[in-house]
């Protein structure tokens, strides 16, 4: 049976993991390929590299990081932060990245993700959408790292979005973020039952049982968590054993 | 050991490439039909799409270099539909070698998403492909069209129906899932592929 995925999230600023982390048995803790390894190698199902460098010149890293991670990381993973054109995805993906993750790019020029799914195929896009609950009971998209409010709605663009031919959608409520009070039950299991491809949810995870809502109550595909594992409050093989445990298809 | 993995218009070369040198071996990418054919094992990978890839092979007279290789030949992923006869995608005749017709997943009732995507168990396992590993091992899979269950299937995975996930016949191997991102049971299987005898 198709299992559900757990999918570690690396902030990458400048070539090196943001978050403060706390294992041990990592010799350099800001180095985000041995951080990669070790979570491979506890288990997680997929990884996620976001980089959130400002500046163009050292963007340029990124693609060398990539090649680095290629080399060492034996499961999926998926790299976000600034790509814009087809050129970006061709280097990352020449450089071994399996997916890329587009957010505020495929918003303002959604053509994009047409060019991108007709040129590398539909199973690489990945479209990243940050997501607000606002008082008037809607979601609404979010743009810039969650600075800038947009009038859509997140169903809306979800759907326009898998369209044009984005494979998954990775769903990450603002509202939820960092809260460690389980993810976004509602918004999730809306997009999980209504579009025809993987929703990733992020957000809000904070313990072993949120999780298990998240894939129950939330419908959702796959579940993405960061500092909860960088920090060790949550172990992945603690995690994958207790969702097991409760019948959720999980990979041990 | 000489390891050739064939250059073509498909996704995953690099990802194959870096597999295998993590396992220690070298490879060469290429598309030259006389390198293809030296090289003690030949890998036939592939992500995208089946029409686009066959009419790229035959412009380049590979689909006749394939069909004629006498060393273990891995197919992965796309690599081994066009191993197949037939694929629905895009009404495409394939190389012929397994004699299996390549079918679309239609989504049922319980909402199963097409194309699969993700970690899924691999079993009933009949080669030496799959030496040293237990039954229902994960593997991961991206595909929207699978090889139905014939006289060549190797293994079996349960996604919608019961499909192949791998086929055999004679020196030509092929697996539906990618054993270069299926952590340490698909580097058991590309280990176990470069020990066929």
């Amino acid at each position: 049976m198709l299992t559900k995925r757990i999918i570690p999230c690396l902030d990458i600023k400048d070539g090196r993991t943001v978050k403060g982390i706390n294992f041990e048995q990592i010799r350099d803790a800001g180095d985000p390929i041995e951080l990669g390894a070790f979570y491979a190698s506890q288990g997680a199902d997929e990884l996620v590299f976001l980089d959130i460098t400002a500046t163009v010149e050292k963007r340029k890293t990124l693609s060398e990081l990539v090649n680095k991670i290629a080399h060492k990381i034996n499961i999926p993973f998926t790299v976000g932060g600034g790509i814009k054109t087809e050129e970006d995805v061709y280097t990352l993906l020449q450089n071994g990245a399996d997916k890329i993750s587009i957010n505020t790019a495929a918003f303002n020029n959604p053509s994009i993700i047409q060019s991108f799914a007709k040129n590398f195929g539909s199973q690489c896009v990945v479209l990243a959408i940050d997501a607000k609950y606002e008082e008037d009971n809607q979601w609404y998209v979010y743009l810039n790292g969650g600075r800038v409010k947009t009038d859509t709605l997140v169903m809306d663009w979800a759907k326009h979005a898998v369209d044009l031919g984005a494979g998954e959608i990775l769903l990450t409520s603002m509202n939820h973020d960092g809260t460690k009070q389980g993810f976004a039950l509602d918004i999730t299991a809306q997009l999980a039952e209504t579009l025809p491809v993987p929703i990733i949810a992020s957000g809000g995870g904070g313990n072993e049982q949120d999780f298990y809502d998240v894939f129950t109550k939330g419908k959702a595909d796959a579940a993405l968590a960061a500092s909860i594992f960088h920090y060790k409050e949550v172990a992945i093989p603690d995690l994958k054993q207790y969702l097991h445990n409760k019948q959720i298809p999980i990979r041990l | 050991m000489s390891i050739a993995i064939i250059q073509y218009n498909a996704g995953n070369i690099q990802s194959v490439l870096y597999a295998l040198e993590r396992i220690g071996a070298e490879a060469i990418v290429t598309d030259n039909p006389e390198a293809i054919m030296a090289a003690d094992r030949v890998i036939f990978p592939g992500v995208g799409e089946a029409s686009t890839a066959m009419n790229y092979l035959k412009e380049r007279n590979l689909d006749q270099v394939i069909s004629a290789l006498k060393q273990p030949v891995l197919g992965i992923c796309l690599g081994m539909q066009l191993m197949c006869s037939y694929s629905e995608e895009n009404s495409t005749n394939c190389l012929g070698i397994f004699n299996e017709q390549v079918k679309q997943f239609i989504p049922t009732e319980q909402s199963l998403k097409v194309p699969q995507m993700g970690w899924n168990t691999i079993h009933h396992l009949k080669s030496d492909l799959f030496k040293g590993l237990a039954e229902e091992s994960y593997a991961y899979f991206v595909h929207g069209y699978y090889a139905s269950i014939g006289a060549h299937t190797i293994a079996q995975t349960n996604y919608i129906l019961d499909y192949s996930s791998a086929l055999q016949k004679d020196n030509f191997y092929g697996v539906q899932f990618h054993p270069e991102k299926s952590a340490a049971v698909g580097e058991r299987i590309i280990q176990n592929f470069l020990n066929i005898k």
